[in-house]
């Protein structure tokens, strides 16, 4: 989904938040259910937090965030917390496409991490390409995706894309 | 101007020209998938409708992981697998049968020039034999079983030229971790790295697969190693004419190492990149000793491991814990007398998987342990409690390590 994202339940973590962190692998292995992965969301990092998120809310990374394994489960637990959007300083690869796929937004500005501190809330317009922090009156470009990855987005993920096309994001129509 | 191995491969497979930074559509030569990732690809393949898959010849499940099972849930994800392989008529290595990035080169599947993609971070190890291998989720792989296609983002290279000649006791391995924490763990991010050089050269397809396995380690798309005699050996001696060579290429970056004095290295917890020369790390006892996973399990890795503790015995109070890669490796061991050295010493021999690699069954560590593994993960919480902790060091390491009960450099013993 690609609507304007407005939240100032953010969530920050540290830099190199593996996979392994964000669903440790014992769970993987014993479901494919988003709902009761998202009870272990992040669990390693910080035991409480499946608790602590709401509908809605941001998480906020550092570098590499995503690291490690290239299990789906990891943006998966997070889509089934209702997690809207992950903002970092940089992502993992398989991570980052892997959020995409499911529909996911991942933004990756370095600046716009640097100047955000608890309390603030997060202004996300991923057609205009914009984020915006409302306390600092700053807004920031974010580097715009190929269209294709855009309209998968925006369709809620690639197997929602095909449900509802006919065709693969990059397949021509 | 010359193309890089990887643009050279997506050029091909994408019937076009793949330049650095385009985002082609290319054909999959092969696909696979495991225990952890195959379910959510099934099920994702099964939300598209579709009823075949495109060519049931080319993809390929394994169940590794976490095998045989360990709970009921699984088990139900173990035959969910099974039956679709089953109806669809794919080929699957099941319990007992080895690592899928062991099998996949071992039985075959890989050759010059290939695009594999996996579902798993680690499938950059095929690189190794001058494919394009890259890892993915399980929704990227469904796409492949449904069209035997993905888009890619052909990724600049980054050329690694390891000179000089490796000291005695200092593997493959060694120069793996040495890399990554020279070049951090993100230093590749979205890059191909190709290694290259006399070191490369000189070492065995064995080797070349533990280091392309941890190219992810750094970020990377995949790593990549050129053909050459040694790569037409491991693939049964017959020289087809698929040489895949960079010549003249543009690179995003050359960066030259003369490895010829190089110590065995170490990756400390909790980070990959946190590395060290074995002889600097001081003294940490160990409670688990692991000689296994894709990285190092291979004949070559027992077979050194197997040579240093001829004879003795494993420390009290240190579990080691061997799992050989694949079937065929474990035979070979066994013929080759290593697994009777091994229960010999007091080592525990378990069945060919991944082992406690990624923290589900064969050996997870409790709080306020400790192991040292040749495996390629020491994130926390991987093999077990998030209070315990992970050293990432080479076959000969971790088995002097298991003699003495504290990490030991093995040039020593």
């Amino acid at each position: 989904m690609v609507d304007r994202i407005v939240s100032k339940n953010l969530h920050f973590f540290g830099d190199n938040i593996s996979t392994d962190l964000i669903i440790p692998g014992k769970y993987k292995f014993k479901t494919t259910d988003p709902k009761e992965l998202a009870q272990h969301a992040m669990e390693d990092a910080d035991p409480e937090f499946s608790k602590k998120a709401r509908e809605g809310d941001i998480i906020i990374g550092g570098e590499n965030f995503g690291c490690g394994s290239s299990r789906e489960q990891a943006p998966l637990a997070l889509v089934g917390l209702g997690i809207r959007a992950v903002l970092a300083k940089s992502f993992a690869r398989i991570f980052y496409r892997n959020a995409l796929n499911l529909g996911l937004p991942v933004i990756e500005n370095r600046q716009v991490v640097d100047d955000l501190v608890p309390g603030d809330t997060l202004e996300i317009d991923l057609k205009k390409g914009a984020i915006r922090n409302p306390r600092l009156n700053r807004t920031y470009p974010i580097k715009p995706l190929p269209p294709f990855l855009l309209e998968m987005l925006e369709a809620d993920g690639l197997v929602a894309y095909y449900k509802k096309y006919g065709r693969l994001p990059w397949q021509k129509a | 101007m010359g193309q890089t191995i990887v643009e050279k491969i997506l050029t091909q497979a994408s019937h076009g020209k793949a330049e650095t930074g385009d985002i082609v559509v290319a054909d999959v030569d092969y696909i696979m998938a495991h225990d952890g990732t195959a379910p959510l690809a099934i099920e994702a393949f099964g939300e598209f409708g579709a009823k075949k898959v495109w060519d049931n010849k080319r993809i390929i499940l394994f169940i590794d992981h976490d095998s045989p099972s360990d709970s009921e849930e699984l088990s139900a994800l173990h035959e969910m697998m099974r039956s679709f392989a089953k109806e669809q008529g794919i080929k699957l290595y099941d319990v007992g049968q080895g690592v899928c990035h062991q099998l996949m080169p071992e039985q075959g599947y890989v050759r010059p020039g290939y695009v594999v993609a996996g579902a798993d971070s680690h499938t950059c190890t095929y690189g190794a034999l001058g494919a394009f291998s890259t890892g993915l989720g399980s929704s990227d792989v469904a796409a492949i079983f449904l069209s035997g296609r993905l888009w890619f983002r052909v990724p600049e290279t980054m050329k690694f030229v390891l000179q000089g000649k490796l000291p005695p006791m200092v593997a493959p391995k060694d120069v793996i971790l040495y890399l990554v924490g020279e070049t951090g763990a993100d230093g590749a991010t979205y890059k191909s790295v190709e290694f290259t050089g006399s070191i490369i050269r000189a070492m065995s397809v064995d080797g070349r697969l533990t280091v392309c396995n941890m190219a992810v380690e750094m970020g990377a798309k995949d790593g990549i190693v050129a053909t050459d005699e040694e790569t037409f050996r491991f693939l049964g001696g017959k020289r087809t004419g698929e040489d895949y060579v960079s010549d003249d290429a543009v690179y995003a970056s050359v960066k030259e190492y003369d490895l010829s004095r190089l110590e065995p290295q170490i990756a400390c917890p909790n980070m990959v990149d946190n590395v060290k020369p074995v002889s600097e790390v001081g003294r940490v006892e160990i409670d688990q000793a692991v000689l296994g996973s894709c990285t190092n399990a291979r004949l070559s890795d027992l077979e050194i491991a197997a040579r240093m503790i001829k004879g003795k015995k494993v420390a009290e109070g240190v579990r080691f814990l061997i799992i050989p890669a694949s079937q065929t490796v474990y035979l070979d061991a066994l013929r080759g007398g290593f697994i009777e050295t091994f229960l010999e010493a007091g080592a525990t021999v378990c069945n060919p998987g991944c082992g406690p690699c990624c923290g589900l069954h064969q050996g997870i560590l409790a709080a306020g342990e400790v192991a040292v593994s040749t495996t390629n993960r020491n994130f926390v919480g991987r093999m077990g409690s998030r209070k315990s902790e992970i050293y990432l060091a080479s076959p000969a390491t971790v088995a002097a390590s298991a003699l003495t009960g504290v990490i030991t450099d093995p040039r020593g013993v």
